[in-house]
C-alpha cells in the first residue's frame, strides 16, 4: 500500500499545468477563500470600469501599503513586486461578492491613477493613502493630506518612518531621544514668521 | 476663517498675532477655497461625485475656469467653522460651511484632530495585543472592533472553522447587545442636536443597563479586549442569563416610550422628514454602508447577505427605509434595537456549553491552574505574551456589520508575530463624505440633524 499513490502517480498522464485563472486578462490568484486580481497601473481605471460593469458597483475599501521592508511577498508570475501597492476591496451588492485589487506602484514613481471618476466614495481613502504613505493620486480633485496637519514633513505609514519616542531616563537611547526632542523647540524663528 | 489671510498684513503686532493664530489654527489646503476660486473640479467634488451632475450641466463647466463666482460673489457668502469644539459634531468634526443668509451652499469636514496613528501603533503590536488597540477606534462599539480583528486573525491563521461554538454565540450576543447600547446612544445623542434634551438622559440611561452587563462580562464599561484571536479573554460569568433576560424586559416599554416620545410627534417629524435627503445610487457611490444606504430603500445587511458566526441561522428583519432622509435613519436604528433584542433571545434559547476559546497551543495560553504545575506551562504562557504567536504570511480583509455600517480590518503578515499592516475600513471615516452632499442648500439648523442622522464616532474617522 505503501506505493500506491506513486503507482497512481505514474498511471496518470503528467498533468498538464492548469493555465492560471485570470479575469479580464489579468492574473486572479486566492488568498484564504478571497479572490484577488492583480493590476498593471497603465490598465487599473480601465479594468476597474469593466469591474463596474460585472456588479462591483462599491469601492467598499482603498488602502495603501508599503513592502519596503518585506520585498519577498507571493505574488503571481509575472507580476513586479514595487515597494508600495495599492489594495481596492470592491463589493458586488447584487452577486454578494468582493473582489480585491492589489496595483503595484514603485517608490522611484509614487503615483497611481485616481478612482473619484468611477468611484467618488474612493476620495477620502486616497487622501488618507497619499497622506500616510505619499502615493500620489493623478486627477484626484483634493490631494492635500487629511490625518496629519498640512505642513507634516513625511509619510508616517511608510516603513521607513520612526514610530518616534518619548525619552525615558536612565535607558539606552535616552540621550539619542532628548537630544532629537531639544532640537525641535530651538527654533529660533517661529514658523509662521 | 479662509485661507486668503494667511499672509500676515504688516510687522505689526497685530498682524503677527494674526499670521501666528493662522499658523496654530489652520489646515491650509484642507479647508474650504473661498468661492472666488472654486473650480468645476472643486464643485463636483464637493457634490460628491460627477456622476450627479448630468451630462448637459457637466459640459458647461469647464475644468480649471471658476464657476461660482457667476452664481454668488465672495461678499455675499460667509464662509464659517462649525467645530472641532461644538456639541453636536459628536466630539472633533470640523465642517466649513459656506452660508448664504441661514442656507448652507457648501460644506467641507475637515478630520484629523484625534488622529493617533493607531494603524501605525497596531504594526508593533502583537496579534494577542492588537485588541487593546483596534477596541479604541470605534469606542462606541468596541465589541465589534474586537470581533473584526479577531476574525480577519483567524482567517490568516487557517483557524476560522475551528472556533470553539460557545465562542462563537458568545460572540454574536456580545455583538449584538453592542449594537444595542450603540443605537441607544444615538438615540440619546440625535435627540440632544435636536433639542430633545430629556431623550438624552433616557437614552445614555438605557445604554448603561447594557454597559453594566458589560462590566459585569468584562470587567470593563468600554474597550474590552474580550474577544481576541481565537475566542474570548474569559467565560460569562454566573448569573449571566438573567442580567440578559433583565435588559430585554427592560427595554420594550421603554422603546414604547421612546415612540411617544420621539416617532409620533410632529415637531419631531418635522425636523427629520425630508431633511438631509440621499438616493442608493448616491449613496453606493460615496461607499455609504449601515443605517444610511439602508434608508434609501436597498436592504444591505452583511449579517444577512454575507453572514458570518451563526447569524445564518437567526430569524431577523433588515430594516429598511424608503425617502433616505433623517426621520428614516432614525427609525432604522429604533427598529434594529428591536431586532437586536429579537436575535439575543434565540441566542439565550440555543447557548451551548463548551469550551470559549480554542484549545490550540498555538494560540491559547495554557490554563492558570497548570502554570503553577508545569514548568513547560510557565514557559509557554511567557512564550506567548512576551513573542506573541507567529501568523503565516499572506493577506485578508474580512469585513462585519456593525451599528454604523461595514467595519472592515485587512490585515498583511510576512509571518512574523507582529501584523506587517493593519488596516481598519472604518465606516464613519467613509460615512462623512455624504455630508456635503447631504447638506447643500439645507439651514443651518437641519445641519446639525444631518451629522447627528449619520452617527459619526470621530476615534474612528480620525484613528
Amino acid at each position: 500500500m505503501s506505493n500506491a499513490p506513486a503507482s497512481e502517480a505514474t498511471a496518470d498522464p503528467v498533468p498538464t499545468p492548469e493555465p492560471a485563472p485570470t479575469l479580464h486578462g489579468f492574473p486572479l490568484t486566492e488568498s484564504h477563500g478571497q479572490a484577488v486580481l492583480h493590476l498593471p497601473r497603465p490598465q487599473y481605471v480601465a479594468v476597474m470600469k469593466k469591474l463596474i460593469a460585472d456588479g462591483y458597483v462599491m469601492a467598499i475599501d482603498l488602502c495603501g501599503v508599503d513592502y519596503l521592508t518585506h520585498p519577498g511577498r507571493s505574488l503571481p508570475d509575472g507580476v513586479e513586486p514595487e515597494r508600495f501597492e495599492v489594495v481596492v476591496n470592491l463589493l458586488d451588492i447584487e452577486h454578494r461578492r468582493r473582489l480585491r485589487v492589489r496595483v503595484q506602484v514603485p517608490a522611484d514613481d509614487a503615483t497611481c491613477p485616481s478612482l473619484f471618476d468611477l468611484h467618488p466614495g474612493t476620495e477620502a481613502m486616497e487622501r488618507e493613502a497619499y497622506d500616510m504613505f505619499g502615493i500620489a493620486f493623478v486627477d484626484h480633485p483634493d490631494l492635500t493630506r487629511i490625518l496629519m496637519p498640512e505642513d507634516w514633513q513625511g509619510h508616517p505609514l511608510r516603513k521607513d518612518y520612526g514610530v518616534g519616542a518619548i525619552p525615558v531616563q536612565f535607558s539606552a537611547d535616552y540621550a539619542r531621544d532628548s537630544a532629537t526632542s531639544a532640537a525641535d523647540n530651538t527654533a529660533e524663528v517661529a514658523p509662521w514668521q | 476663517m479662509a485661507m486668503t489671510d494667511s499672509t500676515p498684513t504688516g510687522s505689526t503686532h497685530a498682524g503677527d498675532t494674526q499670521a501666528a493664530l493662522l499658523y496654530l489654527t489652520g489646515e491650509g489646503g484642507q479647508e474650504l477655497r473661498p468661492r472666488s476660486e472654486l473650480t468645476a473640479k472643486e464643485l463636483m467634488r464637493e457634490v460628491g461625485a460627477v456622476l450627479r451632475i448630468s451630462e448637459a450641466d457637466a459640459a458647461k463647466l469647464s475644468a480649471d475656469a471658476p464657476v461660482g463666482a457667476t452664481e454668488f460673489h465672495d461678499d455675499q457668502t460667509m464662509i464659517i467653522n462649525m467645530g472641532p469644539q461644538h456639541p453636536s459634531t459628536h466630539g472633533v468634526l470640523r465642517l466649513m460651511l459656506e452660508l448664504q443668509g441661514e442656507t448652507v451652499l457648501r460644506c467641507k469636514p475637515i478630520i484629523g484632530y484625534l488622529h493617533t496613528g493607531m494603524e501605525k501603533t497596531g504594526e508593533t503590536l502583537t496579534y494577542m495585543q492588537g485588541g487593546t488597540n483596534v477596541t479604541r477606534m470605534d469606542y462606541v462599539s468596541p465589541l465589534n472592533n474586537e470581533l473584526v480583528f479577531s476574525m480577519a486573525v483567524e482567517k490568516l491563521l487557517g483557524i476560522d472553522g475551528d472556533i470553539p461554538e460557545r465562542a462563537v454565540w458568545m460572540r454574536m450576543l456580545l455583538s449584538e447587545l453592542n449594537r444595542m447600547s450603540s443605537h441607544l446612544l444615538f438615540m440619546a445623542t440625535n435627540g440632544m442636536d435636536l433639542g430633545a434634551v430629556s431623550m438624552m438622559l433616557y437614552g445614555w440611561r438605557e445604554r448603561e443597563e447594557v454597559l453594566r452587563f458589560f462590566q459585569k462580562v468584562t470587567g470593563l464599561r468600554m474597550n474590552h479586549n474580550f474577544i481576541r484571536p481565537g475566542g474570548l479573554a474569559a467565560d460569562l460569568p454566573a448569573g449571566w442569563r438573567d442580567d440578559v433576560l433583565a435588559i430585554l424586559d427592560m427595554l420594550p416599554p421603554r422603546l414604547a416610550e421612546y415612540d411617544t416620545l420621539m416617532t409620533g410627534q410632529p415637531i419631531w417629524r418635522d425636523r427629520l422628514q425630508g431633511v438631509g435627503v440621499i438616493t442608493p445610487q448616491e449613496a453606493m457611490a460615496l461607499g455609504a454602508t449601515g443605517p444610511i444606504l439602508r434608508s434609501t430603500g436597498l436592504a444591505w445587511d452583511l449579517r444577512r447577505d454575507m453572514p458570518y458566526l451563526h447569524y445564518d441561522q437567526m430569524e431577523f428583519d433588515v430594516i429598511v427605509g424608503m425617502y433616505g432622509d433623517c426621520f428614516d435613519r432614525f427609525a432604522i436604528r429604533l427598529n434594529e434595537i428591536r431586532e437586536s433584542m429579537k436575535i439575543v433571545r434565540q441566542i439565550l434559547d440555543r447557548m451551548p456549553s463548551g469550551d470559549y476559546r480554542i484549545q490550540n497551543k498555538k494560540v491559547t495560553p495554557p490554563p492558570r491552574a497548570r502554570i503553577d504545575e508545569s514548568m513547560e506551562a510557565l514557559i509557554h504562557h511567557f512564550k506567548i505574551f512576551t513573542e506573541g504567536f507567529k501568523v503565516p504570511e499572506g493577506e485578508v480583509y474580512v469585513a462585519i456589520e456593525s451599528p454604523r455600517g461595514e467595519i472592515g480590518c485587512y490585515i498583511a503578515s510576512d509571518g512574523s508575530p507582529k501584523p506587517y499592516r493593519m488596516h481598519v475600513r472604518a465606516p464613519s471615516f467613509v460615512n462623512i463624505q455624504t455630508l456635503p452632499h447631504m447638506m447643500r442648500n439645507c439651514l443651518v439648523a437641519d445641519a446639525v440633524a444631518i451629522i447627528s442622522s449619520v452617527d459619526p464616532v470621530l476615534g474612528e474617522v480620525d484613528r
